[in-house]
C-alpha cells in the first residue's frame, strides 16, 4: 500500500507519511501558493503544477534524489489572425491535471482552457495536441463554473495500449483517441444534461463530465461523476448507463475507481448545484461493490454535525491496492482510509482548501 | 537607456533585478530583459505575449495603455516598472 500522500491546496503543496499506523504531514512546498495538479510518477518524480494569481500557471518537478526545479510550462502556439473568433483564449489558464502517458518520461497534462499537452522528456518540454484544439467542435465546448473556460479534467490512458485514450471534458463530454492523439471522436451516448434545453439534453457534447475513472485492471470500465448523475460504461466511455442508485445525492464531483474490482467504485456525493454543499452537513462517501447497482453510505470518522465541505475533483484517490483511500475538501478537511472507506480517520493538521490528493506510487 | 524594474513579489519565484536595457517600446525594452532572463518572460507576460491580467506596468509612474501588444514608447531616461496588479492574486 501507499504510505505517502501529496495534497494540493490553495496555500502550497503538503506531503503526509505514514509511519506506526500514523499520517503526519512530513514535508510542505511552494507554501501560500495555489497548487492546482500534482502527480506523484511510479518512478518517484513528483510534478506539481501552480496557479499563480498574478503570475499564471507553473510547472516544478523533483526528482527521485533531488530538490524541486521549475519547468517551462506547457504553452500555446501563436494565435493565428483566421482564429480571431476562437472564444477560448489561445494562453494557459491553468494545469488541471497532469497523468502518466504509460511510457518512459511521456507525461499529458490537461487544462483550462481545454488544451491538451504532452511530454516526452518528463515534462522538460511540452507540446499542443493540434488535433484537438483545432477541432472546429472544440469552439462549442462550454466553460466550467459560470461560463469561463472549459477544463479537461481527465485523461485516462489505457494500461494496455498507451495510444488509447479518453479524455473528460467539464463540458464537452468524452473524447476518444485510438491513435495517440492524432485524431479524436466525441463518443459519448447515454448521459443527459438536465441543465440543457430538451431538444440538446442528449447531446454528448453538452455533457459536464466532471470526473472519470477508470479501472485499471479492466480498462473498460469507466465511472463518471457527471453534474447531474452518476453513470458507469462497459465500452471505455462509448455507451453510459445512469446508476440511480447512488446516495445521499447524485451531484458531486470526484470518483475513485477500485483499481482491480471492476464493480467497486467510491464517490462523494453533495447537494447539487445550487448550493454545493454536504447533504444535511454530512460528509459521507457513496461505495458500490455491485457495479453501481446498489450503494452504501460510508460515514464512520467523518463529521456528521454542520459540516460543509466539497470535494472538487480531483480530490478522491485510491491506491494501487484499493483498500487506501484519501479526499480532501475546500474546507481543508483531509481524511484516510485504510480499509476501502468502511473508516477515516483525520491527519493532525487544518490545511487549506485542497484541489487534489494523489497517493505516490509505493 | 530606460531601466526596468520588477516587484519583490516576483523574488520568491525567481530572480528579477532591475536592468538598464535598450529599446524604444515597453514590449522592445521588456523583450531585452527576457532575452537574458528567458524563465522571466512567462511571469510578466501570457502565451499570446500580452501582460498578464493581473500584471501592471507602468512608464514613469503611469500605467501602459497598450497591453497586447507593448508599443507605448519609452525614453532613454525612463522607468517600466513591473507590478502585480491590486485586482486578482
Amino acid at each position: 500500500m501507499a504510505n505517502r500522500l501529496h495534497v494540493a491546496t490553495r496555500k502550497g503543496l503538503f506531503e503526509l507519511a505514514r509511519e506506526y499506523d500514523i499520517w503526519e504531514v512530513t514535508d510542505v512546498q511552494f507554501l501560500g501558493d495555489p497548487v492546482s495538479a500534482v502527480l506523484a510518477d511510479a518512478d518517484g518524480t513528483v510534478y506539481a503544477a501552480l496557479d499563480l494569481g498574478h503570475f499564471g500557471a507553473k510547472l516544478w518537478r523533483r526528482d527521485p534524489v533531488g530538490a524541486w526545479q521549475e519547468l517551462a510550462p506547457p504553452a500555446f502556439p501563436s494565435k493565428p489572425p483566421d482564429a480571431g473568433d476562437d472564444p477560448h483564449p489561445w494562453s494557459l489558464g491553468k494545469i488541471w491535471v497532469i497523468e502518466p502517458g504509460g511510457s518512459a518520461g511521456r507525461l499529458w497534462a490537461a487544462t483550462m482552457p481545454g488544451g491538451l499537452f504532452r511530454s516526452d522528456d518528463g515534462g522538460r518540454s511540452w507540446s499542443l495536441n493540434e488535433a484537438l484544439w483545432h477541432m472546429p467542435e472544440r469552439r462549442q465546448w462550454s466553460g466550467v463554473a459560470g461560463g469561463e473556460q472549459p477544463g479537461i479534467a481527465s485523461v485516462l490512458v489505457d494500461p494496455r495500449n498507451p495510444s488509447d485514450i479518453r479524455i473528460g471534458v467539464s463540458t464537452a463530454g468524452v473524447w476518444a483517441s485510438a491513435d495517440g492523439g492524432v485524431s479524436w471522436r466525441n463518443i459519448n451516448r447515454g448521459m443527459y444534461a438536465e441543465y440543457m434545453p430538451p431538444e440538446r439534453r442528449e447531446e454528448p457534447i453538452a455533457q459536464d463530465v466532471h470526473r472519470l475513472a477508470r479501472c485499471a485492471a479492466y480498462p473498460e470500465i469507466v465511472w463518471c461523476q457527471h453534474h447531474n448523475g452518476v453513470f458507469r460504461s462497459e465500452d471505455a466511455g462509448a455507451t453510459w448507463h445512469e446508476l440511480t442508485a447512488i446516495r445521499p445525492s447524485k451531484f458531486g464531483f470526484a470518483v475513485a475507481a477500485h483499481p482491480r474490482d471492476p464493480d467497486t467504485a467510491w464517490f462523494v456525493p453533495a447537494v447539487k448545484d445550487e448550493r454545493r454543499i454536504p447533504v444535511d452537513g454530512k460528509v459521507v462517501v457513496a461505495r458500490t461493490r455491485d457495479g453501481g447497482r446498489s450503494f452504501e453510505v460510508l460515514r464512520k470518522g467523518l463529521p456528521q454535525h454542520h459540516a460543509y465541505d466539497l470535494v472538487w475533483r480531483h480530490a478522491l484517490a485510491v491506491d494501487a491496492s484499493g483498500e487506501r483511500l484519501a479526499f480532501g475538501s475546500t474546507s481543508g478537511g483531509l481524511w484516510i482510509s485504510e480499509d476501502g472507506g468502511d473508516s477515516w480517520t483525520m491527519p493532525e493538521a487544518r490545511l487549506p482548501p485542497i484541489a487534489a490528493v494523489r497517493f505516490a506510487a509505493s | 537607456m530606460p531601466t526596468v524594474l520588477f516587484t519583490r513579489a516576483l523574488e520568491r519565484f525567481l530572480p528579477a533585478p532591475s536592468t538598464a536595457v535598450e529599446g524604444s517600446t515597453v514590449g522592445a525594452a521588456l523583450a531585452t530583459v527576457f532575452a537574458s532572463r528567458p524563465a522571466l518572460r512567462g511571469y510578466v507576460l501570457d502565451d499570446q505575449g500580452a501582460l498578464r491580467r493581473h500584471v501592471a506596468v507602468y512608464v514613469n509612474g503611469r500605467l501602459v495603455i497598450d497591453r497586447t501588444r507593448l508599443t507605448d514608447p519609452v525614453g532613454p531616461h525612463d522607468e517600466i516598472y513591473v507590478f502585480q496588479a491590486l485586482s486578482g492574486g
